[in-house]
């Protein structure tokens, strides 16, 4: 497509060719109405004119008689100017006046002349020049007849130069639209033209580019400023996506190939039933681990996926968090661990009670395993209406973790024991998060005890938003 | 019938012996080995390799249970059992799917299915919930009295007897019970007891379920000879008279 096809596409130029036509439109109604109202003006003036005079000469008649008025208006006609004098027979004939030649039928009815109307002056050479008049025709009561009027063609000379300035003023601001339109329309081509480069070098992988800004805020930075925006997103979630595939490939291949060794072992090594079932088992629970592993992966993508992929109902958070402190309560006690809650009753929410359990179920169990060498041998569980939320705290007196590290541990297959002695995933709170995406709610850490010198204990937080009573 | 009261009372722990079930699984690998796992538990089993076969099957034969997976050629588990309910058929069905997140088990379930168990699954688990699904089509629920041995436990009153002197229970460890007592001679999985106790369907990651059990125990067993709940190794859990009866998973 040629550079003006595509001009003309752009919606800068579109929408200037709409303004355009319209402005064309307002123009013109402008140009009419300016002169319209000017030539009323000055028909106006001529009238009001015209009127005085008739008055004066009816006056000067009913005191000098006709030799008075005759004298009257042979000085007033011989006066340079564009009145117009003519006093006539009742058949029309011309008696005496500064006219040549009228019209004729003019001076049939008294009054002012319907329009204006043509004349010949006695100046005029050859009659070339024909003039346009508006007069007032006065009958005498001897049956002569008196033509009061004014030449036409100033008023005339005034209307075609307003008309004239109109029109060059209009023409000049037609051509001033259509050039700024034409750099207006360049400029934004070229600086679209400018970010579809940018956005093709970043589709060719290089996600670290960014649109070009001007620096001026206009609309275009603006937008530029977004879309870089979405692309640091982009990236983000990019980095983190290739760093999860990474983590899966190892937390999946360890295990994997332990499976694997474990089995070559048990071939070559053992002789007896024993120790071939023996091994068995042991192979069995590495398999056990590995499709918790995936169970908890595919759980979290199918909560990620949104709340289409679960059913979300009425859940007594009260009751639920009441039923898992229960479920793990004995656990804990296990662990010599006092599980204490408190639960503010009648707090319900909308959102899937399976997944609310989990997500408590591996807060809680995080608690207990990572409790160990606890000062205070305790775990409080908490639900509480915070500013109309629904807030549930599970605060433990661990060795907790450290400020820098929270936003890590949260990322899937990170673990902050590097020795991996505990069981477990590395998912667990991952899968909170997610759940916690999905009912529009937040996950958060902090410590237990901010002020001690030793551990200072991790609480972690749900934050149902919709909580209501 | 005749013959599963006739196992019950004779104490060999050999009561599914005359079980029939019908797998309806396309690949054949995994359904050789269900039917070879299932005879040597004592179910005899037919296989289906399809949907529109596994209705016909299912339709014409009567069987104890239906082992169902959820992708099927020609016609999917799901609408196999829909049809069958159509039908009028009421054979206990346990689903067997890929897909084991929360929202499928709901749309298994609603589609008439009595069971479900994500894959991959341990077979000890399968068999222990075929074996209470097949129990459930003949077994009286009403009774209000369960009893094992000495072990008495009343559900409208909520009390727990043993040897006539009441045990106190907190409500949750009476549940458990019930649920063992009403299944009194199967194996039960530590899933069957989280989903039919706490009615919660996930992983709990950690012995929960083990810690409840062996409070439970502490209480129905101290101060008294014969132990009644066991441990089935790899497999859960079973509430039984006879003190010396194996668990069939051991052997």
């Amino acid at each position: 497509m040629s550079r003006v096809g595509i001009l003309m596409r752009t919606t800068a130029v579109r929408l200037s060719a709409l303004y355009l036509v319209l402005f064309s439109l307002c123009a013109a109604f402008l140009v009419f109405y300016v002169t319209g109202m000017s030539q009323r003006l000055l028909d106006q003036q001529t009238k009001d004119a015209v009127s005085v005079e008739v008055s004066q000469i009816e006056a000067i008649y009913g005191r000098a008689g006709i030799n008075g008025l005759l004298r009257t208006l042979e000085r007033r006609a011989r006066q340079p100017g564009a009145a117009l004098y003519v006093i006539a027979g009742p058949t029309g004939e011309i008696f005496a006046g500064n006219v040549a030649s009228l019209q004729p039928g003019l001076l049939a009815k008294e009054g002012w002349t319907d329009e204006a109307f043509a004349y010949q002056r006695y100046t005029d050479e050859n009659g070339k020049d024909r003039h346009v008049a508006l007069a007032h025709v006065l009958f005498l009561d001897n049956g002569l007849r008196v033509l009061v009027g004014r030449d036409l063609q100033e008023p005339e000379k005034f209307r075609v130069l307003v008309r004239q300035a109109l029109m060059v003023a209009l023409g000049v601001m037609g051509i001033g639209a259509l050039i700024i339109w034409f750099a207006i329309g360049r400029n934004a081509l070229k600086r679209i033209d400018r970010m579809s480069d940018a956005s093709t070098r970043i589709m060719a992988g290089d996600l670290s580019q960014r649109l070009p800004m001007s620096g001026s805020g206009d609309e275009f930075d603006r937008l530029s400023e977004s879309l870089n925006a979405m692309l640091g997103r982009i990236e983000k979630l990019n980095e983190g996506l290739r760093q999860v595939s990474d983590n899966i490939a190892h937390d999946l291949k360890t295990p994997l190939t332990r499976l694997r060794n474990k089995a070559e072992a048990a071939l070559s090594h053992n002789t007896s039933i024993d120790g071939y079932r023996g091994s068995m088992d042991e192979i069995i629970n590495e398999s056990d681990q590995l499709i918790r592993t995936f169970n908890a992966l595919l759980m979290i993508s199918r909560v990620e996926a949104g709340s289409s992929a679960a059913e979300m109902s009425d859940v007594d958070l009260s009751q639920s968090v009441a039923d898992c402190v229960e479920l793990y309560e004995p656990l804990a006690d296990e662990h010599a661990l006092a599980l204490e809650a408190e639960v503010e009753p009648g707090i319900s929410i909308t959102g899937n009670r399976e997944l609310i359990g989990q997500a408590l179920g591996n807060l809680i169990d995080n608690a207990i395993k990572y409790s160990e060498g606890a000062a205070d041998p305790r775990i409080l569980v908490r639900l509480v209406r915070r500013d109309g939320a629904a807030v549930v705290s599970v605060a433990d007196f661990g060795p907790g973790v450290p400020d820098d590290k929270r936003e890590v541990v949260v990322q899937r297959f990170v673990r902050l024991d590097q020795s991996r002695s505990k069981p477990g995933t590395g998912l667990g709170l991952s899968l909170v998060e997610a759940v916690m995406e999905l009912h529009h709610g937040s996950l958060s850490l902090g410590s237990t005890l901010p002020e001690a010198d030793g551990a200072k204990g991790l609480t972690t937080e749900m934050v149902f938003p919709q909580g209501q009573s | 019938m005749f013959s599963r009261k006739h196992c019950e009372s004779d104490g060999t722990g050999s009561m599914v012996s005359h079980m029939k079930i019908l797998i309806v699984e396309d690949d054949l690998e995994a359904a050789a080995y269900l039917s070879k796992a299932f005879r040597e538990a004592g179910i005899v089993s037919d296989h289906a390799s399809d949907g529109e076969s596994g209705l016909f099957m299912a339709s014409e034969n009567s069987y104890d249970a239906l082992v169902i997976d959820r992708m099927l050629p020609r016609r999917d588990g799901l609408s196999v059992i829909t049809e069958l309910r159509a039908r009028g058929i009421h054979t206990p069905v346990l689903i067997l799917s890929a897909l084991g997140q929360v929202d499928d088990r709901v749309t298994g379930l609603r589609a008439g299915g009595d069971d479900y168990l994500p894959k991959p699954y341990a077979f000890n688990e399968l068999l222990a919930r075929i074996e209470v699904l097949g129990r459930r089509k003949g077994a009286p629920e009403q009774d209000m009295v369960y009893r094992v041995g000495d072990l008495e436990l009343d559900r409208l009153s909520h009390t727990v007897k043993r040897q006539g002197r009441e045990l106190l229970l907190q409500p949750r460890e009476f549940r458990l019970l019930e649920y063992l007592m009403k299944n009194a001679g199967q194996v039960v999985t530590r899933t069957m007891l989280l989903e039919n106790v706490w009615d919660y369907h996930f992983d709990p990651q950690t012995n929960v379920i083990d810690v409840h059990v062996s409070r439970l125990r502490a209480k129905i067993e101290k101060d008294f000879d014969q132990p009644l709940l066991r441990t089935v190794r790899g497999a859960g859990y079973m509430i039984k008279d006879e003190p010396k009866v194996e668990g069939r998973a051991e052997a």
